[in-house]
């Protein structure tokens, strides 16, 4: 086909027939393009999957050479009924409940006052956000380091307020206060997620909303009642389920921070499965565990969207 | 928006507000800004009581990080004066440096892995992004979501299939193996950010490029990259933070070739115990690079956070 004006428009007119003539059809790009993307996740997530799923039924061990038994249900019901298991959920739930209370909290205090767009508050948001952007392990590494009992800023700035001794309370070793250690730096760390959805939430709020308020003299505690909260509740719902998947798969900075101790009383469910998979190696055992961890994770996310989506279309 | 608007603070309530969000930055600023010093900290210094805010600043804890050092006799250390500056720093210790550290490796692993993934979960999810953003794809709303589910599983549950599939491969503890898992784990972030730039791109812009005789690819490339391209860099940006500070993978799936920053940092022993300044210092060079790329493309990022959150 020579290329002139009169025959590229001829041969875009009928477009479905223009491009096959050009080359691939749409249909064909299009499964060129997500093609690779579809592979990489089939072999590297997909395929995974189906094999943990396999191997949680039999009792194979990865560091050992032995013929692969099928065992059916035991690694389950071994899991569901043991009791340890039990503990790492509840200090997971402990570690999920108030990191999300506390970040929601602050994190919404935090959009609310730069909402009020005094001067500079781009600057200060940025510096806000910092430690989200960092290495969960390394963060997990340099407050062990605040920490530490006598040596520790942390020890030594609580010390400071409340005139006790920073060397009575060891935050990373004392089974009541380390639970708490890790929602701090948690805390620390993601409270600035929470902050940037609400933050985008508060500012989807047009003013004329706020404006016909005020022209009906509502007060400006209702305001924020019957218009803020209902307002940005979807955005604030949508960040605790990112908080929420996130921590449920919590392992890098509790790992380091605490490995888990002192005894398990911060043991996460992915540190103990980590234990069992690769320190223990017992491998059909830990897949049924991650299986069961992954069913959680998913159904609750699944019933949280549900919900979610209920309060969107209010 | 005129000064009579009824939705504009007031002075007062912007300058209270201004105030505790600044107290809130300082605060939070306070762990990073003690362990960028304790870096440059003597180990004494470091762990002194009551803490040090004001002390002798020296470059020991870099010097550490950087070399492995072994103690010398006297005879020998008086024999052979130190020649550098570091060579000095360390002799105050009875040391000599026997060679460079395994830190200078880590790092650049971090780099090669982390910009590799980044590269190919661009490439992929850019092609893929445009696909779900242009074409008809039968069941691509549950494409889309089984894309996006994949995140939802523990790394450490992904870890154990890997684990031994890598090791029949052949892929453990190196570079492809760890490009090919991070760009997996990023892909799925990649799509559904790099979808929502591309949906903004006006398609009439590439049908008036179809009809110039552009090819749908010389569309794809001439005309839709370059309007995307603040998109992908800002996607890019994300890719490269996930792969840079990721520890789960790295720790239980390399240990020596491959093996990148994070999983090393904490591993730093000095004499009698953890030498604190040499992780600080490995901290603060580790974590630099991400807190100046984050002040230099905010807004970017920034938008990029919630957006990707917000279109789900």
């Amino acid at each position: 086909m020579t290329d002139t004006p009169v025959t590229r428009a001829a041969s875009a007119t009928p477009s479905r027939v223009a491009r096959k003539i050009r080359g691939l059809s749409d249909r064909a790009i299009a499964w060129i393009f997500v093609g690779p993307t579809i592979f990489l996740l089939l072999a590297i997530n997909i395929f995974p999957l189906i094999w943990t799923i396999r191997l949680s039924f039999t009792n194979f061990k990865a560091n050992r050479n032995r013929e692969i038994e099928w065992v059916g249900t035991r690694n389950y019901e071994r899991i569901l009924t043991d009791s340890d298991i039990w503990l790492n959920m509840q200090a997971t739930a402990h570690f999920l409940f108030w990191t999300i209370f506390f970040q929601v909290l602050i994190g919404f205090t935090l959009a609310y006052l730069i909402n009020k767009k005094f001067k500079g508050n781009d600057l200060w948001t940025t510096i806000i956000v910092l430690p989200m952007m960092l290495s969960p392990a390394v963060v997990g590494n340099f407050w062990k380091f605040l920490y530490q009992p006598q040596i520790g800023l942390f020890n030594y700035i609580v010390a400071f307020f409340t005139g006790k001794d920073p060397s009575s309370f060891e935050m990373l070793g004392s089974v009541q206060l380390a639970p708490w250690s890790i929602v701090i730096v948690d805390t620390w760390m993601w409270t600035p997620f929470v902050m940037l959805i609400c933050l985008a939430g508060l500012r989807s709020i047009p003013d004329y909303i706020y404006e016909a308020a005020e022209v009906d003299r509502a007060s400006k505690l209702r305001q924020f009642f019957t218009i803020t909260v209902p307002m940005v509740l979807p955005f604030l719902m949508l960040a605790v389920l990112f908080r929420g998947i996130e921590n449920f798969k919590m392992f890098d900075l509790v790992v380091q921070l605490t490995g888990g101790g002192p005894g398990s009383t911060t043991e996460l469910t992915s540190i103990n499965l980590k234990r069992e998979a690769f320190e223990k190696w017992r491998t059909g055992y830990a897949s049924a565990y991650a299986i069961i961890l992954f069913v959680t994770v998913f159904g609750l996310a699944s019933i949280y969207v549900k919900a979610l989506n209920k309060v969107k279309e209010r | 928006m005129s000064s009579f608007s009824v939705t504009e603070p007031t002075q007062r309530t912007k300058w209270v507000s201004g105030t505790l969000v600044i107290v809130y930055a300082l605060v939070t600023m306070l762990p990073l800004a003690w362990i960028m010093l304790t870096g440059f900290k003597s180990p004494a210094d470091a762990i002194s009581y009551p803490p040090k805010v004001i002390f002798d600043p020296t470059l020991e804890g870099y010097v550490n990080l950087f070399t492995t050092r072994t103690r010398q006799t006297d005879a020998f250390l008086a024999a052979n004066p130190p020649e550098t500056w570091y060579e000095e720093i360390v002799r105050e210790y009875d040391m000599v440096i026997a060679g460079p550290s395994k830190f200078g490796e880590r790092f650049l692993n971090s780099v090669i892995i982390g910009f590799g993934s980044t590269f190919l979960s661009i490439v992929l999810g850019t092609l893929a992004a445009y696909a779900f953003s242009r074409f008809k794809i039968p069941l691509a709303d549950d494409l889309l979501f089984f894309i996006l589910s994949t995140r939802m599983m523990p790394p450490i549950a992904v870890a154990i299939p890997i684990f031994l599939m890598y090791r029949q491969l052949g892929l453990s503890d190196t570079h492809l193996g760890m490009i090919l898992l991070y760009t997996a784990v990023n892909i799925s972030l990649a799509v559904w950010l790099l979808k929502g730039f591309i949906d903004e791109i006006p398609r009439e812009y590439e049908e008036a490029a179809l009809i110039d005789g552009y090819t749908r690819f010389q569309a794809f490339y001439k005309v839709v990259l370059p309007q995307a391209a603040t998109g992908i860099a800002s996607t890019a940006i994300f890719c490269l933070i996930f792969a840079w500070n990721e520890y789960a993978f790295a720790v239980l799936l390399t240990s020596g070739t491959a093996q990148t920053a994070p999983p090393f940092i904490p591993t730093i022993i000095g004499v009698g115990g953890l030498d604190w300044p040499a992780v600080a210092a490995g901290a603060t060079i580790f974590l630099l690079p991400v807190m100046f790329f984050t002040i230099l493309l905010r807004k970017h990022l920034l938008r990029g956070i919630t957006f990707g959150a917000v279109r789900k």
